[in-house]
Protein backbone atom coordinates (compact mmCIF):
# COMPACT_ATOMS: atom_id res chain seq x y z
CA UNK A 1 0.00 0.00 0.00
CA UNK A 2 2.62 2.61 0.98
CA UNK A 3 4.95 1.51 -1.60
CA UNK A 4 1.88 1.82 -4.53
CA UNK A 5 1.30 5.54 -2.98
CA UNK A 6 5.24 6.20 -3.56
CA UNK A 7 5.21 4.97 -7.01
CA UNK A 8 2.05 7.10 -7.60
CA UNK A 9 3.53 10.38 -6.22
CA UNK A 10 6.55 9.08 -8.04
CA UNK A 11 4.34 9.77 -11.52
CA UNK A 12 2.52 12.68 -10.43
CA UNK A 13 5.06 15.26 -8.96
CA UNK A 14 6.60 15.22 -12.39
CA UNK A 15 3.74 15.67 -14.41
CA UNK A 16 2.81 18.07 -12.06
CA UNK A 17 5.81 20.28 -12.80
CA UNK A 18 5.47 19.90 -16.50
CA UNK A 19 1.62 21.25 -16.06
CA UNK A 20 3.01 24.17 -13.94
CA UNK A 21 5.95 25.21 -16.52
CA UNK A 22 3.69 24.68 -19.77
CA UNK A 23 0.81 27.01 -17.44
CA UNK A 24 3.50 29.58 -16.74
CA UNK A 25 4.19 29.63 -20.20
CA UNK A 26 1.21 29.96 -21.39
CA UNK A 27 0.03 32.73 -19.24
CA UNK A 28 3.56 35.13 -19.77
CA UNK A 29 3.16 35.46 -23.27
CA UNK A 30 -0.18 37.45 -23.09
CA UNK A 31 0.68 39.72 -19.93
CA UNK A 32 4.36 40.01 -21.61
CA UNK A 33 3.22 40.95 -25.29
CA UNK A 34 5.75 38.90 -26.88
CA UNK A 35 4.72 38.09 -30.59
CA UNK A 36 3.62 35.04 -31.55
CA UNK A 37 6.86 34.69 -34.30
CA UNK A 38 9.41 35.12 -31.72
CA UNK A 39 8.24 32.70 -28.95
CA UNK A 40 4.22 31.03 -29.77
CA UNK A 41 2.17 29.95 -26.30
CA UNK A 42 2.40 25.60 -26.21
CA UNK A 43 -1.67 25.93 -26.97
CA UNK A 44 -0.25 27.60 -30.13
CA UNK A 45 2.58 24.37 -30.77
CA UNK A 46 -0.48 22.15 -30.19
CA UNK A 47 -2.40 23.69 -32.50
CA UNK A 48 0.25 23.55 -35.21
CA UNK A 49 0.71 20.21 -34.44
CA UNK A 50 -2.73 19.22 -35.28
CA UNK A 51 -2.93 21.45 -38.03
CA UNK A 52 0.09 20.36 -39.98
CA UNK A 53 -0.42 16.71 -39.10
CA UNK A 54 -0.57 15.57 -42.43
CA UNK A 55 3.13 17.54 -43.42
CA UNK A 56 4.75 16.40 -40.24
CA UNK A 57 3.85 13.01 -40.81
CA UNK A 58 5.19 13.70 -44.53
CA UNK A 59 8.74 14.50 -43.42
CA UNK A 60 9.06 12.72 -40.32
CA UNK A 61 9.28 9.23 -42.64
CA UNK A 62 11.36 10.33 -43.82
CA UNK A 63 13.52 11.03 -40.97
CA UNK A 64 12.43 7.78 -39.72
CA UNK A 65 13.82 6.10 -42.54
CA UNK A 66 17.43 8.11 -42.57
CA UNK A 67 17.28 7.28 -38.94
CA UNK A 68 16.63 4.07 -39.56
CA UNK A 69 19.08 3.01 -41.62
CA UNK A 70 21.69 5.08 -40.02
CA UNK A 71 20.80 2.50 -36.88
CA UNK A 72 20.84 0.35 -38.33
CA UNK A 73 24.52 0.49 -40.19
CA UNK A 74 25.54 1.55 -37.19
CA UNK A 75 25.09 -1.52 -35.05
CA UNK A 76 26.72 -3.36 -37.91
CA UNK A 77 30.01 -1.08 -38.08
CA UNK A 78 29.87 -1.72 -34.41
CA UNK A 79 30.10 -4.94 -34.27
CA UNK A 80 32.78 -5.34 -36.72
CA UNK A 81 34.87 -3.27 -35.29
CA UNK A 82 34.68 -4.17 -32.19
CA UNK A 83 35.27 -7.54 -32.49
CA UNK A 84 38.03 -6.70 -34.83
CA UNK A 85 39.46 -4.73 -31.87
CA UNK A 86 38.72 -7.37 -29.40
CA UNK A 87 40.15 -10.08 -31.22
CA UNK A 88 43.57 -8.36 -32.77
CA UNK A 89 46.01 -6.03 -31.20
CA UNK A 90 46.89 -5.16 -34.73
CA UNK A 91 43.60 -4.19 -35.40
CA UNK A 92 43.15 -2.30 -32.14
CA UNK A 93 46.52 0.06 -32.92
CA UNK A 94 45.20 0.39 -36.52
CA UNK A 95 41.79 1.59 -35.97
CA UNK A 96 40.86 2.17 -32.66
CA UNK A 97 42.66 6.06 -33.23
CA UNK A 98 40.43 6.38 -36.66
CA UNK A 99 37.51 5.73 -34.38
CA UNK A 100 38.16 8.12 -31.87
CA UNK A 101 38.90 10.79 -34.38
CA UNK A 102 35.95 10.08 -36.27
CA UNK A 103 34.19 11.56 -33.05
CA UNK A 104 36.73 15.03 -33.14
CA UNK A 105 35.71 15.75 -36.67
CA UNK A 106 33.28 18.36 -36.27
CA UNK A 107 30.14 16.85 -38.52
CA UNK A 108 28.57 20.42 -38.91
CA UNK A 109 31.75 20.58 -41.30
CA UNK A 110 31.63 17.62 -42.72
CA UNK A 111 27.67 17.46 -43.97
CA UNK A 112 28.41 20.14 -46.22
CA UNK A 113 31.22 18.23 -48.01
CA UNK A 114 29.40 14.78 -47.87
CA UNK A 115 26.66 16.94 -49.60
CA UNK A 116 29.10 17.53 -52.16
CA UNK A 117 30.46 14.12 -52.68
CA UNK A 118 26.86 11.92 -52.18
CA UNK A 119 24.31 14.89 -53.08
CA UNK A 120 21.04 15.63 -51.66
CA UNK A 121 19.54 12.08 -51.39
CA UNK A 122 19.23 9.92 -48.26
CA UNK A 123 23.01 9.04 -48.28
CA UNK A 124 25.10 11.97 -46.93
CA UNK A 125 22.16 12.01 -43.99
CA UNK A 126 22.21 8.03 -43.08
CA UNK A 127 26.38 8.89 -43.33
CA UNK A 128 25.80 11.63 -40.83
CA UNK A 129 23.50 9.56 -38.66
CA UNK A 130 26.19 6.42 -39.19
CA UNK A 131 28.99 8.54 -37.69
CA UNK A 132 27.12 9.88 -34.52
CA UNK A 133 25.43 6.56 -33.67
CA UNK A 134 28.24 3.81 -34.27
CA UNK A 135 30.71 5.20 -31.59
CA UNK A 136 28.61 4.62 -28.23
CA UNK A 137 27.92 1.28 -29.58
CA UNK A 138 31.46 0.05 -30.51
CA UNK A 139 33.14 1.54 -27.35
CA UNK A 140 30.39 0.05 -25.27
CA UNK A 141 30.83 -3.03 -27.07
CA UNK A 142 34.28 -3.55 -26.96
CA UNK A 143 34.22 -2.67 -23.00
CA UNK A 144 31.52 -5.59 -22.95
CA UNK A 145 33.67 -8.02 -24.82
CA UNK A 146 36.59 -7.40 -22.62
CA UNK A 147 34.56 -7.39 -19.15
CA UNK A 148 33.57 -10.70 -19.55
CA UNK A 149 34.99 -12.99 -16.74
CA UNK A 150 38.15 -14.86 -17.03
CA UNK A 151 37.25 -17.82 -15.33
CA UNK A 152 33.95 -18.12 -17.42
CA UNK A 153 36.58 -18.69 -20.16
CA UNK A 154 38.65 -21.12 -18.03
CA UNK A 155 35.52 -22.76 -17.24
CA UNK A 156 34.27 -23.70 -21.38
CA UNK A 157 38.02 -24.79 -21.83
CA UNK A 158 38.20 -27.06 -19.22
CA UNK A 159 34.66 -28.19 -20.59
CA UNK A 160 36.91 -28.76 -23.89
CA UNK A 161 35.20 -25.86 -25.46
CA UNK A 162 36.90 -24.20 -28.60
CA UNK A 163 37.75 -20.70 -29.15
CA UNK A 164 34.54 -19.89 -31.08
CA UNK A 165 32.42 -21.63 -28.87
CA UNK A 166 34.10 -19.48 -25.80
CA UNK A 167 32.92 -16.32 -28.09
CA UNK A 168 29.26 -17.43 -28.45
CA UNK A 169 28.47 -18.90 -25.09
CA UNK A 170 30.53 -16.64 -23.30
CA UNK A 171 31.53 -13.23 -24.65
CA UNK A 172 28.67 -12.56 -26.75
CA UNK A 173 26.20 -12.91 -24.11
CA UNK A 174 28.03 -11.32 -21.49
CA UNK A 175 28.79 -8.24 -23.87
CA UNK A 176 24.73 -7.66 -24.54
CA UNK A 177 23.95 -5.64 -21.44
CA UNK A 178 27.08 -3.00 -22.34
CA UNK A 179 25.91 -3.43 -26.48
CA UNK A 180 22.59 -2.47 -25.48
CA UNK A 181 23.52 0.59 -23.29
CA UNK A 182 25.62 1.91 -26.44
CA UNK A 183 22.96 1.35 -28.42
CA UNK A 184 20.08 3.29 -26.15
CA UNK A 185 22.78 6.28 -26.51
CA UNK A 186 22.75 5.93 -30.65
CA UNK A 187 19.24 5.58 -30.62
CA UNK A 188 18.95 8.97 -28.32
CA UNK A 189 20.95 11.06 -30.25
CA UNK A 190 20.28 9.62 -33.91
CA UNK A 191 17.62 11.72 -34.59
CA UNK A 192 20.13 14.52 -34.04
CA UNK A 193 22.31 13.81 -36.61
CA UNK A 194 19.25 13.03 -38.94
CA UNK A 195 18.49 16.86 -38.48
CA UNK A 196 21.93 17.68 -38.78
CA UNK A 197 22.22 16.09 -42.85
CA UNK A 198 19.01 17.68 -43.28
CA UNK A 199 19.77 21.32 -42.11
CA UNK A 200 22.42 21.02 -44.75
CA UNK A 201 20.78 20.32 -47.73
CA UNK A 202 17.57 18.68 -48.16
CA UNK A 203 14.05 18.98 -49.53
CA UNK A 204 12.33 16.66 -46.98
CA UNK A 205 12.72 15.70 -43.61
CA UNK A 206 12.02 17.16 -39.98
CA UNK A 207 15.13 19.07 -40.06
CA UNK A 208 14.18 20.59 -43.87
CA UNK A 209 10.78 21.48 -42.53
CA UNK A 210 12.41 23.40 -39.20
CA UNK A 211 14.39 25.11 -41.37
CA UNK A 212 12.06 26.12 -44.03
CA UNK A 213 9.31 27.00 -41.23
CA UNK A 214 11.94 29.28 -39.20
CA UNK A 215 12.37 31.38 -42.13
CA UNK A 216 9.14 32.17 -43.24
CA UNK A 217 8.31 32.84 -39.36
CA UNK A 218 5.90 29.90 -38.78
CA UNK A 219 7.16 29.62 -35.23
CA UNK A 220 4.85 27.50 -33.96
CA UNK A 221 5.00 25.27 -36.73
CA UNK A 222 9.00 24.70 -36.15
CA UNK A 223 8.14 23.79 -32.34
CA UNK A 224 6.02 21.36 -33.82
CA UNK A 225 8.17 19.88 -35.55
CA UNK A 226 11.20 20.17 -32.77
CA UNK A 227 8.28 18.55 -30.24
CA UNK A 228 7.90 15.34 -32.91
CA UNK A 229 11.66 14.89 -32.88
CA UNK A 230 11.82 15.10 -29.37
CA UNK A 231 9.10 12.39 -28.77
CA UNK A 232 10.84 10.29 -31.28
CA UNK A 233 14.05 10.29 -29.81
CA UNK A 234 12.48 9.30 -26.56
CA UNK A 235 10.29 6.56 -28.48
CA UNK A 236 13.61 5.30 -29.93
CA UNK A 237 15.16 5.01 -26.26
CA UNK A 238 12.07 3.25 -24.96
CA UNK A 239 11.95 1.12 -27.59
CA UNK A 240 15.45 -0.29 -27.55
CA UNK A 241 15.00 -0.46 -23.52
CA UNK A 242 12.01 -2.81 -24.40
CA UNK A 243 13.87 -4.87 -26.56
CA UNK A 244 16.60 -4.97 -24.23
CA UNK A 245 13.99 -6.37 -21.44
CA UNK A 246 13.25 -8.82 -23.42
CA UNK A 247 16.19 -10.00 -24.80
CA UNK A 248 17.91 -10.06 -21.47
CA UNK A 249 15.07 -11.98 -19.43
CA UNK A 250 17.80 -12.42 -16.74
CA UNK A 251 19.10 -8.85 -15.84
CA UNK A 252 14.61 -8.60 -14.85
CA UNK A 253 14.88 -7.76 -10.75
CA UNK A 254 14.43 -11.24 -9.38
CA UNK A 255 11.10 -12.04 -8.31
CA UNK A 256 10.17 -12.16 -4.84
CA UNK A 257 10.08 -15.91 -3.15
CA UNK A 258 6.73 -17.37 -2.52
CA UNK B 1 43.02 -53.67 -19.66
CA UNK B 2 41.83 -57.40 -18.73
CA UNK B 3 45.40 -58.33 -17.35
CA UNK B 4 47.79 -56.32 -15.14
CA UNK B 5 47.12 -53.64 -12.56
CA UNK B 6 44.73 -50.33 -13.55
CA UNK B 7 47.19 -47.41 -14.42
CA UNK B 8 46.61 -44.73 -12.20
CA UNK B 9 43.81 -42.24 -13.07
CA UNK B 10 46.23 -39.02 -12.54
CA UNK B 11 49.71 -39.49 -12.77
CA UNK B 12 51.46 -35.45 -11.86
CA UNK B 13 55.87 -36.54 -12.11
CA UNK B 14 57.92 -33.71 -11.08
CA UNK B 15 55.30 -30.64 -11.74
CA UNK B 16 56.37 -27.59 -11.18
CA UNK B 17 54.94 -24.43 -11.84
CA UNK B 18 56.38 -20.94 -12.36
CA UNK B 19 54.91 -17.65 -13.44
CA UNK B 20 56.85 -14.47 -14.39
CA UNK B 21 55.95 -10.80 -14.56
CA UNK B 22 58.76 -9.10 -16.30
CA UNK B 23 62.13 -10.35 -14.68
CA UNK B 24 60.40 -11.64 -11.76
CA UNK B 25 59.83 -15.09 -11.40
CA UNK B 26 57.74 -16.58 -8.56
CA UNK B 27 57.48 -20.50 -8.31
CA UNK B 28 53.98 -21.60 -6.96
CA UNK B 29 54.08 -25.15 -7.25
CA UNK B 30 56.62 -28.02 -6.65
CA UNK B 31 58.57 -30.08 -7.88
CA UNK B 32 55.16 -32.17 -6.76
CA UNK B 33 54.90 -36.35 -7.37
CA UNK B 34 50.79 -37.38 -6.99
CA UNK B 35 49.36 -40.78 -8.10
CA UNK B 36 45.54 -40.67 -7.77
CA UNK B 37 44.12 -44.55 -8.54
CA UNK B 38 40.65 -45.34 -10.17
CA UNK B 39 37.82 -44.20 -7.88
CA UNK B 40 39.87 -42.60 -5.23
CA UNK B 41 39.00 -39.65 -3.09
CA UNK B 42 41.85 -37.62 -2.80
CA UNK B 43 41.74 -34.18 -0.38
CA UNK B 44 44.82 -31.83 -0.44
CA UNK B 45 44.94 -29.00 2.10
CA UNK B 46 47.18 -26.63 2.79
CA UNK B 47 47.43 -22.98 3.70
CA UNK B 48 46.08 -20.82 1.33
CA UNK B 49 48.61 -19.38 -1.19
CA UNK B 50 50.31 -22.72 -1.35
CA UNK B 51 49.39 -23.12 -4.86
CA UNK B 52 46.41 -25.58 -4.54
CA UNK B 53 44.06 -24.12 -7.04
CA UNK B 54 47.53 -24.36 -9.41
CA UNK B 55 47.47 -27.27 -9.04
CA UNK B 56 44.02 -27.94 -10.26
CA UNK B 57 44.65 -26.16 -13.21
CA UNK B 58 47.45 -27.75 -14.81
CA UNK B 59 45.79 -31.15 -13.90
CA UNK B 60 42.70 -30.16 -16.15
CA UNK B 61 44.89 -28.55 -19.04
CA UNK B 62 44.16 -24.89 -17.94
CA UNK B 63 47.79 -24.08 -17.53
CA UNK B 64 50.35 -26.46 -18.58
CA UNK B 65 53.48 -27.09 -16.14
CA UNK B 66 56.49 -25.39 -16.38
CA UNK B 67 58.51 -28.81 -15.69
CA UNK B 68 57.21 -31.93 -15.49
CA UNK B 69 54.29 -34.00 -16.98
CA UNK B 70 50.82 -34.85 -16.34
CA UNK B 71 49.75 -38.70 -17.43
CA UNK B 72 46.16 -39.60 -17.22
CA UNK B 73 44.82 -43.51 -17.44
CA UNK B 74 48.74 -44.25 -17.73
CA UNK B 75 49.57 -41.93 -20.99
CA UNK B 76 51.37 -38.91 -20.88
CA UNK B 77 48.51 -35.83 -21.64
CA UNK B 78 49.99 -32.50 -23.04
CA UNK B 79 46.53 -31.56 -24.34
CA UNK B 80 43.98 -32.40 -21.31
CA UNK B 81 41.46 -29.84 -21.99
CA UNK B 82 37.91 -31.70 -21.98
CA UNK B 83 39.46 -34.86 -20.33
CA UNK B 84 38.57 -33.89 -16.76
CA UNK B 85 35.90 -32.29 -14.90
CA UNK B 86 37.08 -29.07 -12.93
CA UNK B 87 34.64 -27.37 -10.50
CA UNK B 88 36.44 -23.89 -9.37
CA UNK B 89 35.90 -22.11 -5.90
CA UNK B 90 33.16 -19.66 -7.56
CA UNK B 91 30.32 -21.40 -8.68
CA UNK B 92 30.76 -20.09 -12.21
CA UNK B 93 27.36 -20.18 -13.61
CA UNK B 94 26.41 -17.87 -16.21
CA UNK B 95 23.97 -15.58 -15.38
CA UNK B 96 22.13 -15.46 -18.42
CA UNK B 97 21.48 -19.22 -18.73
CA UNK B 98 18.48 -20.98 -16.56
CA UNK B 99 19.36 -23.66 -14.21
CA UNK B 100 18.99 -26.27 -16.91
CA UNK B 101 21.56 -24.42 -19.73
CA UNK B 102 24.00 -24.17 -17.24
CA UNK B 103 23.86 -27.78 -16.29
CA UNK B 104 23.78 -29.52 -19.21
CA UNK B 105 26.59 -26.65 -20.78
CA UNK B 106 29.24 -29.33 -21.06
CA UNK B 107 26.91 -31.43 -22.98
CA UNK B 108 26.08 -28.23 -25.32
CA UNK B 109 29.70 -27.55 -25.73
CA UNK B 110 30.40 -31.52 -27.40
CA UNK B 111 27.85 -31.05 -29.83
CA UNK B 112 24.69 -33.23 -27.91
CA UNK B 113 21.31 -31.50 -28.64
CA UNK B 114 19.89 -29.55 -26.10
CA UNK B 115 16.42 -31.86 -26.17
CA UNK B 116 18.80 -34.82 -25.77
CA UNK B 117 20.72 -33.00 -23.07
CA UNK B 118 17.69 -31.88 -21.08
CA UNK B 119 16.66 -35.33 -21.11
CA UNK B 120 19.64 -36.66 -19.49
CA UNK B 121 19.83 -33.94 -16.84
CA UNK B 122 16.06 -33.87 -15.94
CA UNK B 123 16.73 -36.87 -13.14
CA UNK B 124 19.73 -35.86 -12.35
CA UNK B 125 18.19 -32.03 -11.51
CA UNK B 126 15.34 -33.88 -9.21
CA UNK B 127 17.80 -35.73 -7.13
CA UNK B 128 19.76 -32.95 -6.89
CA UNK B 129 16.55 -30.88 -5.71
CA UNK B 130 16.75 -28.68 -8.20
CA UNK B 131 13.49 -29.77 -10.62
CA UNK B 132 11.32 -27.15 -9.57
CA UNK B 133 14.10 -24.37 -10.63
CA UNK B 134 15.20 -25.55 -14.35
CA UNK B 135 13.79 -22.14 -15.76
CA UNK B 136 15.35 -19.68 -12.87
CA UNK B 137 18.43 -18.24 -13.10
CA UNK B 138 20.88 -18.21 -10.95
CA UNK B 139 20.71 -14.47 -9.52
CA UNK B 140 17.55 -16.20 -8.04
CA UNK B 141 18.88 -19.18 -6.16
CA UNK B 142 20.45 -19.53 -2.67
CA UNK B 143 24.55 -20.18 -2.28
CA UNK B 144 23.67 -23.54 -1.49
CA UNK B 145 21.49 -24.61 -4.51
CA UNK B 146 23.80 -22.48 -6.89
CA UNK B 147 26.58 -24.98 -5.57
CA UNK B 148 24.57 -27.72 -6.33
CA UNK B 149 23.80 -26.70 -9.88
CA UNK B 150 27.58 -25.86 -10.60
CA UNK B 151 28.31 -29.84 -9.23
CA UNK B 152 25.41 -31.12 -11.21
CA UNK B 153 27.19 -29.38 -14.39
CA UNK B 154 30.81 -31.00 -13.06
CA UNK B 155 29.01 -34.15 -13.44
CA UNK B 156 27.16 -34.40 -16.22
CA UNK B 157 30.62 -32.95 -17.96
CA UNK B 158 31.00 -37.66 -17.75
CA UNK B 159 34.51 -37.16 -16.89
CA UNK B 160 36.31 -40.32 -14.96
CA UNK B 161 38.23 -37.34 -12.59
CA UNK B 162 36.55 -34.77 -10.67
CA UNK B 163 38.81 -31.97 -9.41
CA UNK B 164 36.80 -29.89 -6.98
CA UNK B 165 38.33 -26.71 -6.09
CA UNK B 166 37.13 -25.51 -2.14
CA UNK B 167 33.55 -26.51 -3.58
CA UNK B 168 31.77 -25.27 -0.50
CA UNK B 169 34.08 -22.77 0.98
CA UNK B 170 32.02 -19.78 0.22
CA UNK B 171 28.49 -21.47 2.11
CA UNK B 172 27.40 -21.07 5.65
CA UNK B 173 28.25 -24.02 8.23
CA UNK B 174 25.12 -25.23 8.13
CA UNK B 175 24.90 -25.51 4.61
CA UNK B 176 28.12 -26.77 4.24
CA UNK B 177 27.99 -29.46 6.46
CA UNK B 178 24.65 -31.22 4.53
CA UNK B 179 26.39 -30.44 1.08
CA UNK B 180 29.57 -32.28 2.75
CA UNK B 181 27.20 -35.72 3.68
CA UNK B 182 25.07 -34.85 0.44
CA UNK B 183 28.47 -35.37 -1.59
CA UNK B 184 29.65 -38.22 -0.03
CA UNK B 185 26.25 -40.74 -0.54
CA UNK B 186 26.36 -39.52 -3.72
CA UNK B 187 30.42 -40.18 -4.61
CA UNK B 188 29.75 -43.87 -2.86
CA UNK B 189 27.48 -44.84 -5.44
CA UNK B 190 29.48 -42.98 -8.33
CA UNK B 191 32.23 -44.30 -10.06
CA UNK B 192 34.46 -41.43 -10.09
CA UNK B 193 37.60 -40.33 -8.98
CA UNK B 194 37.91 -36.97 -6.94
CA UNK B 195 40.74 -34.54 -5.91
CA UNK B 196 39.97 -32.12 -3.52
CA UNK B 197 41.36 -28.95 -2.53
CA UNK B 198 40.18 -27.31 0.33
CA UNK B 199 41.89 -25.17 3.66
CA UNK B 200 39.22 -27.14 5.78
CA UNK B 201 40.73 -30.23 7.45
CA UNK B 202 37.89 -31.59 8.87
CA UNK B 203 36.39 -31.61 5.71
CA UNK B 204 39.12 -33.24 3.76
CA UNK B 205 39.31 -35.89 6.23
CA UNK B 206 35.95 -36.19 6.27
CA UNK B 207 35.60 -37.50 2.52
CA UNK B 208 38.75 -38.13 1.56
CA UNK B 209 40.17 -41.85 1.33
CA UNK B 210 43.86 -40.35 1.92
CA UNK B 211 44.39 -36.36 2.88
CA UNK B 212 47.68 -35.25 1.55
CA UNK B 213 48.99 -32.04 3.23
CA UNK B 214 51.08 -29.28 1.21
CA UNK B 215 53.43 -26.85 2.71
CA UNK B 216 53.26 -23.10 1.69
CA UNK B 217 54.62 -22.06 -1.62
CA UNK B 218 56.34 -23.13 -3.35
CA UNK B 219 53.41 -25.91 -2.63
CA UNK B 220 55.33 -29.41 -2.09
CA UNK B 221 53.19 -32.61 -0.46
CA UNK B 222 54.84 -32.63 2.52
CA UNK B 223 52.25 -35.31 4.12
CA UNK B 224 50.38 -38.55 3.58
CA UNK B 225 47.95 -39.43 5.52
CA UNK B 226 45.43 -42.28 5.20
CA UNK B 227 42.18 -41.89 6.49
CA UNK B 228 41.22 -45.82 7.34
CA UNK B 229 38.18 -44.70 8.56
CA UNK B 230 35.26 -47.22 7.74
CA UNK B 231 32.56 -46.04 4.69
CA UNK B 232 29.70 -44.89 4.55
CA UNK B 233 30.74 -42.20 6.58
CA UNK B 234 27.68 -41.09 9.10
CA UNK B 235 28.58 -36.97 9.88
CA UNK B 236 29.15 -38.35 13.74
CA UNK B 237 32.23 -39.46 12.48
CA UNK B 238 33.97 -36.11 13.24
CA UNK B 239 34.04 -36.60 16.94
CA UNK B 240 34.88 -40.43 16.82
CA UNK B 241 38.66 -40.56 18.73
CA UNK B 242 40.38 -41.56 15.44
CA UNK B 243 39.00 -39.45 13.23
CA UNK B 244 39.90 -36.38 15.81
CA UNK B 245 43.60 -37.65 15.71
CA UNK B 246 43.85 -37.37 12.51
CA UNK B 247 42.44 -33.95 12.82
CA UNK B 248 44.93 -32.93 15.38
CA UNK B 249 48.19 -34.74 13.17
CA UNK B 250 47.32 -32.54 10.01
CA UNK B 251 46.61 -29.99 12.11
CA UNK B 252 49.98 -29.88 13.94
CA UNK B 253 51.18 -30.20 10.34
CA UNK B 254 49.98 -27.42 9.06
CA UNK B 255 50.74 -25.01 12.16
CA UNK B 256 54.54 -26.13 11.93
CA UNK B 257 55.04 -24.89 8.56
CA UNK B 258 53.01 -21.80 8.02
CA UNK B 259 54.10 -20.27 11.30
CA UNK B 260 56.90 -19.42 9.13
CA UNK B 261 54.55 -17.22 6.90
CA UNK B 262 53.15 -14.86 9.67
CA UNK B 263 54.71 -11.76 10.63
CA UNK B 264 55.87 -11.23 13.71
CA UNK B 265 55.18 -7.85 14.07
CA UNK B 266 51.85 -7.98 13.55
CA UNK B 267 51.81 -6.24 9.86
Amino acid sequence: MARDRLLARDRIVPLLILAAVLLVWELAIPVLQVPRWVLPPPSAVVQALIRDQRLLLHHLTVTLEEVGLGLAFSVLLAIVLAIGIVSSRLVERSVYPFVIASQAVPIVALAPILLIWFGYGLTPKVIVVVLVCFFPIAVNLVDGLRGVDPEFVDLVRSFGGTSWQTLRVVRIPGALPAFFSGLRVAAAVSVIGALIGEWVGSSAGLGYLMIRAASQFYTDRVFAAVLVSAVVSIGLFGFVSVVERFALPWRRPARTET
Amino acid sequence: MTSGPLPWRVELRHVTKTFYRGRQALTVLGPLDLRVSDREFVGLVGPSGCGKSTLLNVIAGIEQPTSGEVWLDGEPAPERLGRVAYMHQRDLLLPWRTVLDNAILPLELRGIPRREAAARARPWLERFGLAEFTRAYPAQLSGGMRQRVAFLRTLLADRPLILLDEPFGALDALTRASLQEWLLTLWEELDRTVILVTHDVEEALFLSDRVLVLSPRPGRIVREIMVDLPRPRPYEIVTDPRFVRLKAEILAELRARSTLEVPLDGT
